[in-house]
C-alpha cells in the first residue's frame, strides 16, 4: 500500500468557504487564509473500519428500520466505486449515508416539513467499500423538499455521504443527486460549487444495466477522494 | 496538445447539512435500532495505556453563537505516540484505543465532549517531535467544506514552543487559537477548546 502524502486539495473545484447565496454560510465561514500544512503522520493515517463492524442491514435502507412493512417510495440500488485521483480503487473506505425519506421528509427533531414521517424508513445506511473500492446500498428515492433560504427554495432529491478513506486528510462528506432534477440547478446549496462539470460529476444516472427488473431502479455513483504519492520516493532523503 | 496526467478530480464537497447526526450518530438523534451504537462514541476501553483527559468545547460562529448542529470528529495518536494504521511503521498502537472520536455535541449547548487519553509525540516529516496534539475536523450546516484544525495542550509549553508547526505561524497572536488550557473538572484533567468559525478570535484552520 502507498502511504505518502496526499496531492494538494484544489481548493478552486470545490465550493468556497463563504457564499452568499447559501445564507447560513455568511457568518460560518472563516475569513482568513487557511495555513498550509504538509502532511505528517496524523494526516497521512486515519481510522481502519473493518467489515465485522457492519450488520446485515446497514446497507438496505428499505429494511433497517422496518417494522410493519416496507417504507413507501420508489426502490433503487445506489452502487458505484470508490477511487483515488489515480483511478485507483480505494478498499475499506466507510461510506455512511442518510437522506429524507419519498415525501422530502427527514426524521429528525429539528425538521418541521409538513410531509409525514415514513413509519417504517429511518434514513440511515452505511456499508463498507470491497477490494475493488466497489459499494452498493438499497434504499427509498428520497423526496425534494422546500428548506427556509430564499422565501421558496426546495433541495433537488439527493443523498447525503460520508466517506472515509486511509488517511484522515482524504475525509470528505458531499451529496449525491439523481440524473434529469430540474431542482439541481436551482439549488443555491449545489451552486456553492463554482465548476459544472464538478456539479455533473456530483449527478448519478440511471443504470438500467444493474436495475433489478420488477424489483428496483439502479444508479450509478462513483467517488473519488484525494490520491496520495508513494512513501518511496518521498522518505528519500537528499543526496542518496 | 501534451499527453494526459489522466488524473481524476476529488468529488467536491457539499455541507453536511442540517442532519448530519441522522447518518453519522442515529442513536444520539432519536434513530434507535438501526446501528447498535454511533461511531466514534467510545475511543477506549479500560485496558487503555495513558492519562484519562476529557477534551470539551463549542463551535461558535460569526456572530458569537454556538452551534449546535455541528458534527467535530478527532483523531490522535496512543500514548507512545502511535497510529492504528497500516502507514504506521513504528510500532503497533494500543489496541485499546482507536484514535477516533466523533462528537454530535450537546443538542441544547452545542457542547461537545470526547472521553480519551492524552497522546505521545508523533514526527514531524524530518524526525522532529512534534508537540502532542489532536486533529480536528468539524462539519456543519453552512460549512461547505470541513475544516481541519488542532489542539495542542495547554500543560505543555516547552514542546509547543518548539514545534515544528506553531513555530512557522506568522501571525503569533493567533497560535493561541489552537492550545486548550487545562483544567480540573470533576477530578478529570480538561481541556477546554472552543473552536471559532469567523472573526477576530477565528481559529486557525489548516490546508491539508
Amino acid at each position: 500500500m502507498s502511504g505518502g502524502s496526499f496531492y494538494q486539495r484544489d481548493r478552486s473545484w470545490h465550493p468556497p468557504a463563504y457564499a452568499p447565496t447559501y445564507k447560513t454560510s455568511v457568518t460560518r465561514s472563516p475569513q482568513k487564509a487557511l495555513i498550509a500544512l504538509d502532511n505528517t503522520l496524523s494526516e497521512m493515517t486515519g481510522p481502519v473500519f473493518g467489515h465485522d463492524m457492519l450488520g446485515p442491514l446497514d446497507d438496505d435502507l428499505i429494511a433497517n428500520f422496518a417494522k410493519d412493512g416496507d417504507p413507501i417510495g420508489q426502490r433503487i440500488i445506489v452502487h458505484g466505486r470508490v477511487l483515488d485521483e489515480d483511478g485507483r480503487p480505494v478498499p475499506g473506505a466507510l461510506i455512511e449515508v442518510w437522506q429524507a425519506n419519498a415525501g422530502g421528509r427527514y426524521r429528525h427533531k429539528k425538521e418541521t416539513y409538513l410531509a409525514p414521517l415514513d413509519p417504517n424508513f429511518g434514513g440511515c445506511g452505511r456499508t463498507i467499500s470491497a477490494e475493488d473500492g466497489s459499494y452498493r446500498f438499497r434504499t427509498i428515492k428520497p423526496g425534494p423538499y422546500p428548506w427556509p433560504n430564499g422565501p421558496n427554495d426546495w433541495r433537488p432529491a439527493h443523498i447525503h455521504f460520508s466517506i472515509f478513506g486511509h488517511g484522515f486528510a482524504q475525509r470528505l462528506i458531499t451529496q449525491m443527486y439523481f440524473e434529469g432534477d430540474p431542482l439541481i440547478w436551482l439549488c443555491p446549496i449545489v451552486s456553492t460549487i463554482p465548476d459544472k462539470a464538478a456539479i455533473e460529476r456530483l449527478i448519478a444516472p440511471l443504470d438500467m444495466a444493474n436495475t433489478v427488473p420488477m424489483d428496483a431502479r439502479a444508479y450509478k455513483f462513483d467517488i473519488v477522494l484525494r490520491g496520495r504519492r508513494s512513501t518511496l520516493f518521498e522518505n528519500r532523503k537528499e543526496g542518496n | 496538445m501534451v499527453q494526459s496526467l489522466d488524473r481524476l478530480k476529488e468529488s467536491a464537497s457539499q455541507t453536511a447539512g442540517p442532519y448530519v447526526h441522522i447518518g453519522c450518530t442515529p442513536n444520539f438523534s432519536g434513530i434507535e435500532g438501526v446501528f447498535p451504537q454511533d461511531l466514534g462514541a467510545s475511543m477506549l476501553n479500560a485496558e487503555a495505556r495513558g492519562e484519562r483527559i476529557r477534551i470539551v468545547g463549542r463551535v461558535f460562529d460569526g456572530v458569537g453563537a454556538a452551534l449546535k448542529d455541528a458534527m467535530v470528529e478527532i483523531w490522535q495518536a496512543d500514548a507512545d505516540g502511535l497510529y492504528p494504521s497500516p502507514q504506521e511503521t513504528r510500532g503497533t498502537a494500543d489496541a485499546n484505543f482507536t484514535g477516533f472520536g466523533r462528537s454530535a455535541g450537546d443538542m441544547a449547548t452545542g457542547e461537545f465532549i470526547f472521553e480519551t487519553i492524552k497522546p505521545g509525540r508523533v514526527p514531524f516529516k524530518d524526525g522532529r517531535p512534534q508537540a502532542p496534539h489532536v486533529t480536528l475536523w468539524i462539519v456543519a450546516r453552512g460549512i461547505n467544506i470541513g475544516l481541519h484544525t488542532r489542539l495542542y495542550f495547554g500543560d505543555e509549553a516547552a514542546a509547543n514552543e518548539a514545534d515544528p508547526i506553531l513555530s512557522r505561524i506568522e501571525h503569533r497572536s493567533r497560535v493561541s487559537t489552537l492550545i486548550a488550557p487545562k483544567t480540573l473538572e470533576g477530578g478529570v484533567p480538561t481541556y477546554r477548546h472552543d473552536i471559532v468559525l469567523q472573526g477576530d478570535k477565528e481559529t486557525i484552520f489548516f490546508d491539508i
